[in-house]
């Protein structure tokens, strides 16, 4: 390796572009590999949709039309653990992962019996394992006191749990320095050229000269992806998020729609909109989240709220990752989803492998989130 | 644990003097202090511990940004101490952790 021998030049086995959880967590499995690995970030100007997220390593309800994505998240919550003492272990950085089980609160029984058939048919389409509970009113005010009396019930995932998403992000981080990884935060990569059957990237004033190159650049993707022969349809989908002063320990599992961080403060969110990349907040939004809140915890209400964002989901037109090398240039992947810090110990793990020797996952088909689902 | 004030009252802008209660000891602040002023002119505090490791804080920024200067203030736990101006008899005592929350009789 002669890295940085040359002012503005890298040289790394591998670039990700990307220094997200998506980006970051592929570069910790490269590294496992022995990669020497270089993270070219965008810097401020980024959308960061890691640093806006909802912090859940969530199983319940996912991949209901894809039995293939389910196999996958189930795959990574379960590789969760390892992955968090990882970190915990070459950082000292507690990610504060807690996997005790998540509640999806139902308002209404209308809702409750949709959600009951939509678990009920994904735990057919898996062959019968796909372990849920459904909790009326009084089963759920057993697990969680201070539910709301107009609560319906919810349903139980136990493979569900929630992380702090920032200590996540700054232990990725640390880490893959640690390792001796390069993170290059020189502005957005203006052109990727397939040379010689490697590639060089160029961000900003800086050139990587590199073997592999895997765009993880969440919605940057879309565009960078026909440089390498790709194709990304990504779209932004926004969602809002409430925060709340730090109160006493009252909520022991995280729901789809608020949580409480170890340190006691509340995050409330789950809303959906398609206002292009517009990661502002709006009074009406806020206070459906909010309304909704309070509904499912009274005694929300009494509590003030300190902060809001808006911040964009990386979104695909049916919803699930892309995970593809291209054909026209071998070398160059894409890796995009919109769960993060979910996939991330997948991300780390069998899709780093798959990238790094082409090894196909046992627990899912990668076929399955190939790019050319969306060609026609 | 008391220490001397590195807070010092200009000589210029008089005002009116307002007595508050801190941690039940009435303290002399001015109209227009804010109660983490006052409370910091009075040499008193810390004024909170955190919920996280318990360790003892004060205000800080002064302008509403670090949720450091939480206290108790007339009654409502969690106030930013920096936001909100003293008044004639106000109560204030220090935040200790986590507030509660009293449960909603469902």
């Amino acid at each position: 390796m002669n890295a940085g021998l040359t002012p503005g030049c890298t040289d790394a086995d591998v670039s990700v572009i990307g220094g997200g959880l998506v980006g970051l967590a592929v570069a910790l499995g490269l590294q496992d590999h022995g990669r020497q690995v270089a993270v070219i970030d965008e810097g401020d100007i980024a959308l960061r949709a890691s640093r806006g997220n909802f912090g859940l390593v969530w199983v319940q309800g996912k991949g209901d039309s894809c039995p293939d994505y389910a196999r996958l998240t189930r795959q990574s919550a379960r590789q969760w653990r390892r992955f968090a003492d990882g970190l915990t272990d070459a950082t000292g950085i507690d990610i504060q992962l807690s996997q005790v089980g998540g509640l999806y609160i139902c308002l209404t029984e209308e809702e409750l019996q949709q959600r009951q058939q939509m678990l009920s048919s994904m735990r057919d389409a898996l062959g019968g394992d796909y372990p849920f509970e459904v909790l009326d009113h009084s089963a759920l005010k057993a697990r969680v006191r201070e539910i709301g009396p107009t609560v319906a019930g919810a349903t139980w995932g136990p493979e569900d749990g929630h992380v702090n998403p920032l200590f996540l992000l700054r232990a990725m981080v640390e880490r893959f320095l640690k390792r001796g990884g390069q993170l290059l935060t020189c502005g957005p990569v203006s052109r990727i050229t397939p040379v010689n059957g490697g590639f060089e990237v160029l961000a900003g004033d800086h050139r990587i000269g590199c073997s592999k190159v895997v765009l993880a650049a969440g919605l940057g993707n879309k565009a960078l992806a026909p440089q390498v022969g790709l194709f990304a349809p990504l779209e932004p989908n926004r969602g809002q998020v409430l925060i709340a002063e730090r109160v006493r320990h009252f909520l022991d599992y995280p729901t789809g729609h608020v949580r409480q961080t170890a340190e006691g403060t509340i995050q409330c969110g789950d809303s959906k909109e398609d206002v292009g990349f517009d990661c502002g907040t709006t009074t009406d939004v806020l206070a459906a989240i909010a309304a909704r809140a309070v509904r499912m915890f009274p005694l929300l209400a009494q509590v003030r709220l300190v902060r809001s964002w808006g911040a964009l989901r990386v979104m695909t037109p049916d919803g699930y990752p892309i995970y593809q090398q291209s054909e026209q240039y071998p070398g160059a992947y894409l890796v995009t989803c919109h769960s993060g810090v979910t996939l991330a110990a997948a991300h780390a793990g069998p899709i780093a492998t798959w990238i790094e020797n082409g090894q196909q996952p046992d627990e899912f088909s990668l076929e399955t989130f190939h790019g050319q689902r969306f060609s026609v | 644990m008391a220490s001397d004030s590195a807070f010092k009252r200009l000589p210029a802008n008089p005002a009116d003097a307002v007595e508050i209660w801190v941690e039940g000891q009435a303290v002399t602040a001015r109209a227009g202090d804010s109660v983490a002023a006052a409370v910091l002119a009075a040499g008193l505090g810390p004024t909170r511990t955190t919920p996280v490791s318990g360790s003892p804080r004060a205000p800080y920024c002064m302008m509403g940004v670090c949720f450091e200067c939480l206290m108790e203030i007339d009654g409502q736990p969690n106030t930013q101490g920096c936001m909100i101006l003293v008044t004639d008899g106000m109560k204030v005592s220090f935040q200790r952790g986590a507030r509660d929350i009293p449960e909603c009789s469902a």
